[in-house]
């Protein structure tokens, strides 16, 4: 699982166990990321996936494993290191999860102000530079309703990154999003990768998967079953569990998937 | 004999005498809207994520100001405290009324709150959480500020019924609108002008009050999320 590297790896995952209601949900699974990291979990649902991400920000609690960020490891129990962890950890949710009651520059500046403890004056100034960096300078006093679905995964996507995350976690960002507003979002994520932003992103838009991703993680059954680069992994002729669920994905949607606006 | 609804009584008898409790009635249903709606924010957040104790005792309490009749609890308050030896607090009949308010009102309100705080999506307790806000900071500007606009419509419900139990409070002789009505009926034997004048009263209240809700109602309204018509 470790790629060879000379510096530490800026977040590790190690040996992540959870059972809920008795069943066994996550088995020793593992990640480690290095600057510039986009690894992609893929996997048929309830694979744990989304388990997994919301372990590694301690959404939900892992019931054994490690969590290093840098040369730190967390104490999880401890409610200050874990909100350095979360600080540190940025999300992105399947359903957005905006504050509906503020408006797009306070839904970002609201996490500066009362984490961060920043001056009103600063926090709306950076939510505004970062509304910009995702297209959405215009849009900063809409509220939440005002907004297409796209417009408010981008908002979420401002959110995260005002915090200056070290790893960003996006758990199926374009899932909940009509197909004509998929596109603009891939265009933020893939922008962001592209400027090194660490992400690790559980999806099902499989082209874009390999656009973007320098390594994929196969789960099933909570298990991380086959894990490498793309090329590795889906080039034609492997034969790979990865590749048969990924014609099997492709077959359904007719290849539909994981267009991106230019 | 004077004819049925003679103005000239109602004008120049039972409009002064209504007036004055008028003011007491604002005087008990004011404060008691504002600290026991606030209070019963408070009640409600602790009954829904207070540690076990405090959900528990907060529920207990809840439970018995909702089980026992207003009137009693104002007759406890006013008659009842005095006679506990060691305790033997003397209430103003004031204070014994606005204090059986207050606590009423609270409990019904927290019950309403809690509704509320109960229907806000898990989801954005966890984005809330995911930026590293801690429990409390989630709480207070997450999760309240939206259960309060739901908890609105409510909430205005029980401002309403306050403002007609306020009338209890000449039980303890704390003298508000149906108060000075009873004792202007004693004086004159002519409770149809009186009684009605009086409803007249509330009914002006509980319209001033309704329409101040609407208003606030529509204030907190957030943009975008109005009800389809």
């Amino acid at each position: 699982m470790h790629t060879p590297a000379s510096e530490t790896p800026i977040l590790r995952a190690e040996h992540f166990s959870k059972y809920l209601g008795g069943r066994k949900i996550l088995d020793d699974c593992s990640i480690c990321m290095h600057p510039g990291d986009v690894k992609v979990l893929i996997g048929p649902s309830g694979a744990g996936k989304s388990t997994f991400l919301q372990c590694i920000n301690c959404l939900l609690e892992p019931d054994e494993g490690e969590i290093w960020l840098g040369e730190k490891q967390i104490n999880v129990k401890n409610s200050k290191e874990l909100c350095y962890l979360r600080q540190h950890v940025g999300m992105i949710f399947q359903d957005f999860n905006l504050f509906d009651h503020l408006c797009a520059q306070d839904n970002v500046a609201l996490a500066l102000r009362k984490v961060r403890g920043m001056s009103k004056q600063d926090a709306l100034k950076r939510a505004k530079e970062e509304l910009a960096r995702v297209g959405l300078a215009d849009r900063a006093s809409l509220f939440p309703a005002q907004l297409s679905g796209g417009q408010k995964q981008r908002v979420a996507i401002a959110r995260a990154l005002a915090m200056d995350p070290t790893v960003l976690l996006l758990d199926e960002p374009t899932s909940a999003l009509d197909p004509e507003l998929v596109g603009e979002v891939l265009t933020v994520i893939r922008d962001l990768a592209s400027h090194g932003m660490p992400m690790i992103m559980v999806t099902h838009q499989m082209e874009f998967a390999r656009a973007v991703a320098t390594e994929i993680l196969f789960m099933e059954q909570g298990q991380v079953i086959e894990h490498g680069a793309p090329d590795d992994l889906l080039a034609p002729g492997t034969i790979s569990r990865t590749q048969d669920f990924c014609t099997r994905l492709c077959d359904l949607c007719s290849g539909d998937t994981g267009r991106i606006e230019e | 004999m004077p004819g049925f609804l003679d103005f000239d009584f109602i004008l120049g008898r039972v409009i002064p005498y209504l007036d004055r409790g008028l003011l007491m009635s604002l005087k008990l249903i004011i404060p008691a809207t504002l600290i026991g709606g606030f209070i019963g924010i408070v009640l409600g957040v602790l009954r829904v994520f207070g540690s076990t104790a405090i959900r528990k005792s907060a529920d207990a309490f809840v439970a018995v100001i909702r089980g026992v009749p207003l009137t009693v609890q104002l007759m406890i308050l006013y008659f009842g405290l005095p006679s506990i030896p060691w305790v033997k607090i003397y209430l103003a009949p004031y204070t014994a009324a606005l204090l059986g308010f207050i606590i009423c009102t609270a409990s019904y309100q927290s019950e309403y709150v809690r509704g509320a705080l109960l229907s806000i999506q898990q989801g954005q307790i966890k984005a809330a959480q995911a930026l590293g806000m801690s429990r409390w900071q989630t709480i207070l500007f997450v999760i309240v500020p939206q259960a309060v606009r739901r908890a609105l419509p409510g909430c205005g419900n029980e401002i309403i019924y306050l403002v007609k139990y306020s009338s209890l409070a000449y039980l303890v002789t704390c003298i508000e609108l149906t108060g000075e009505a009873k004792v202007l009926v004693s004086r004159t034997f002519r409770p149809t002008e009186v009684y009605f004048a009086a409803a007249c009263y509330y009914l002006i209240i509980v319209t001033a009050a309704t329409w101040l809700l609407g208003k606030l109602e529509k204030k907190l309204e957030i943009p975008g999320a109005v009800r389809q018509k």
